[in-house]
């Protein structure tokens, strides 16, 4: 057993990730917040470097090369974290949380490496609990990888599917079952090597079938998976802080998925299966030659500089040609002139909940102007301009009016409601959900073709020159 | 009571925690909250140290330290880029505060000094 004063310390840092988690919930308290989770999660890994472990009356073997390992993580981490660009963020995200599974998979490997050398009996939960750590741990790892290589656009990110997934998909799922009770009986180094390697196969079919626009809903699942796997080390380890600290983000990260589900009217069984059973998150993912309206800069200023009440709509094509702050300054420029301008911000705008809330953070949008869907679709009716800018699929009429669409369902912004609507668009390519999109050829509607920031430069040029 | 039970109660209670804690955030938030989370269960890196110090196998060692590595560029990486998203909502009010400028460019990187 530990002293009591460390049991103690790591009530403690359980306590604070527990506040560091109640503080996200508001801007005000959630960098704080977040503060204190990295204090807690500090002390709590320093602990064992002044506490004898209790299993062997021994201090730790191998500081140096702890502490080395240590240090090349965090140099690591940081420069990730410093250097990644907000429009970045999700692939980010995907990124460490699979690195934080593939620990726990070799975490509970070493133990099993452990108890094995040791010829320790433990009870059978215990080796349950490291079977799921393994298999769990792998699965996010590879699932995070695939979800990393679609974001970055290092693949395809349309559903990939090939004759036979189902059944491969299937016995998988089944071997990694299997091996897990075989581990629970008897166990062997080999075994545990094995469902390893089942995990990783299980994480890639997993996550190759989900499409593009589903792939935070993943992130999301694979996150929780992380922290349940972390809950099971932390059992294996007899260790509370494990425990606590990956049992909420286990609870949290299934909630978050399930919220996320819900914003895109969609069920988590129907995101990662709905591939699998027949192709219903496949999107055309190409161009159409029907004929479409389109405007130059100068024509577009004007409709923007005589409106009484204008409507952005900012997606993730406007980050990623870095153009908020232009759209910023757009939005100044009309302010000053009188009209009165508003930022609809769909929940699942960029590509995660909340991404486009902290991109126009970083372009320092001020809060009062961004509005929320189900606080603004009301207003589209009465806007004279929408002004859509590198989004697509969140103001898709498709997600009322096409059953079977991959984004059917999905609530959306009434942009079709406006008197005008001005698209800003690259290219008549659809958008991440790979579906057309109606509103690009209704009557109101004018594209305003070209790059967004180069776009959104000449605009903001000619509002001035009015 | 069987310490199995023990944990298993501790396990069951912060399910209820986990999931009252973030049922009233805003989908404002919830890239931020996404990414503290993942930082959180980044703790697995004192399972790994725990394991690691505790082994003299050549090969176990070895792992361990991968694992250290990953483990720490989980919860190191997730708490700064979390801190980075965060730092911009915070930041948020000054600029606000101050009339239209004409250089955004200039503005923001002022702010972000």
């Amino acid at each position: 057993m530990l002293p009591t004063w460390v049991q103690l310390v790591y009530l403690a840092c359980a306590v604070c990730f527990i506040l560091a988690l109640k503080g996200l919930s508001g801007p005000k308290t959630a960098r704080n917040g977040n503060l204190v989770g990295a204090v807690a999660a500090v002390v709590a890994v320093i602990t064992p470097f002044v506490v004898k472990n209790p299993a062997t009356g021994e201090h730790l073997h191998h500081v140096p090369l702890i502490v080395a390992a240590i240090v090349v993580g965090t140099i690591g981490g940081v420069y990730g974290a410093q250097k990644v660009q907000m429009t970045q963020m999700p692939q980010m995200v995907a990124l460490f949380n699979g690195v934080g599974g593939g620990a726990a998979a070799l975490v509970a490997l070493l133990e099993l490496h452990e108890h094995l050398a040791a010829h320790e009996s433990e009870n059978w939960f215990v080796w349950a609990a490291t079977a799921f750590t393994i298999v769990v741990g792998a699965v996010s790892f590879a699932g995070s990888a695939v979800t990393f290589a679609k974001l970055q656009e290092l693949m395809t990110s349309r559903p990939v599917t090939f004759p036979g997934l189902r059944y491969l998909f299937a016995i998988t799922l089944a071997a990694a079952v299997v091996l897990s009770v075989r581990l629970v009986i008897v166990q062997s180094m080999w075994l545990g090597i094995v469902l390893g390697l089942i995990g990783l196969l299980f994480g890639l079919l997993l996550v190759l079938p989900v499409g593009g626009a589903d792939v935070p809903i993943v992130i999301s699942l694979l996150n929780a998976f992380t922290g349940l796997t972390v809950a099971a080390g932390g059992y294996v380890l007899s260790n509370t802080v494990l425990l606590v600290g990956g049992t909420l983000v286990g609870a949290s990260g299934t909630f978050l998925t399930l919220l996320m589900a819900n914003a895109m009217g969609r069920s988590v069984t129907n995101i990662l299966f709905g591939a699998l059973k027949g192709g219903s998150t496949l999107g055309g993912g190409e161009a159409s030659d029907r004929p479409v309206k389109s405007l130059q800069p100068a024509d577009a200023a004007i409709l923007l500089g005589y409106a009484e009440r204008v409507i952005i709509v900012p997606g993730y094509g406007l980050a990623v040609a870095q153009a908020q702050h232009s759209l910023r300054e757009l939005v100044d420029v009309l302010g000053e002139r009188g009209t009165t301008v508003d930022y609809a911000i769909h929940p699942v705008a960029g590509r995660m909940p909340g991404h486009m809330n902290v991109l126009l953070a970083e372009a320092q949008v001020p809060y009062e102007q961004l509005k929320e869907m189900d606080d603004i679709n009301g207003d589209f009716k009465d806007a004279d301009v929408v002004l859509v800018v590198g989004a697509n699929d969140v103001v898709n009429p498709a997600a009322k009016t096409t059953p079977g669409a991959p984004i059917y369902g999905m609530p959306i912004l009434h942009a079709d409601e406006a008197k005008n609507i001005i698209f800003m668009k690259r290219s008549m390519r659809p958008g991440f959900a790979g579906i057309e999109n109606e509103l690009l050829f209704d009557e109101k509607t004018q594209l305003l073709f070209g790059d967004a920031k180069d776009t959104m430069g000449k605009l903001l040029n000619a509002v001035k020159a009015l | 009571m069987s310490v199995a039970v023990v944990w298993l109660t501790i396990f069951v209670l912060s399910v209820f925690v986990g999931i009252e804690v973030i049922s009233k955030v805003s989908s404002t938030l919830h890239t931020p909250l996404m990414s503290g989370a993942n930082a959180i269960h980044g703790i697995i890196l004192l399972g790994a140290i725990l394991v690691t110090g505790s082994t003299d196998n050549t090969a176990a060692v070895i792992v361990g330290v991968i694992a250290i590595v990953l483990a720490s560029v989980n919860m190191v990486g997730g708490f700064v880029v979390t801190d980075r998203m965060l730092q911009m909502f915070t930041q948020r009010k000054k600029p606000a505060a101050k009339p239209a400028s004409n250089d955004s460019a200039a503005g923001s990187k002022g702010a972000s000094a």
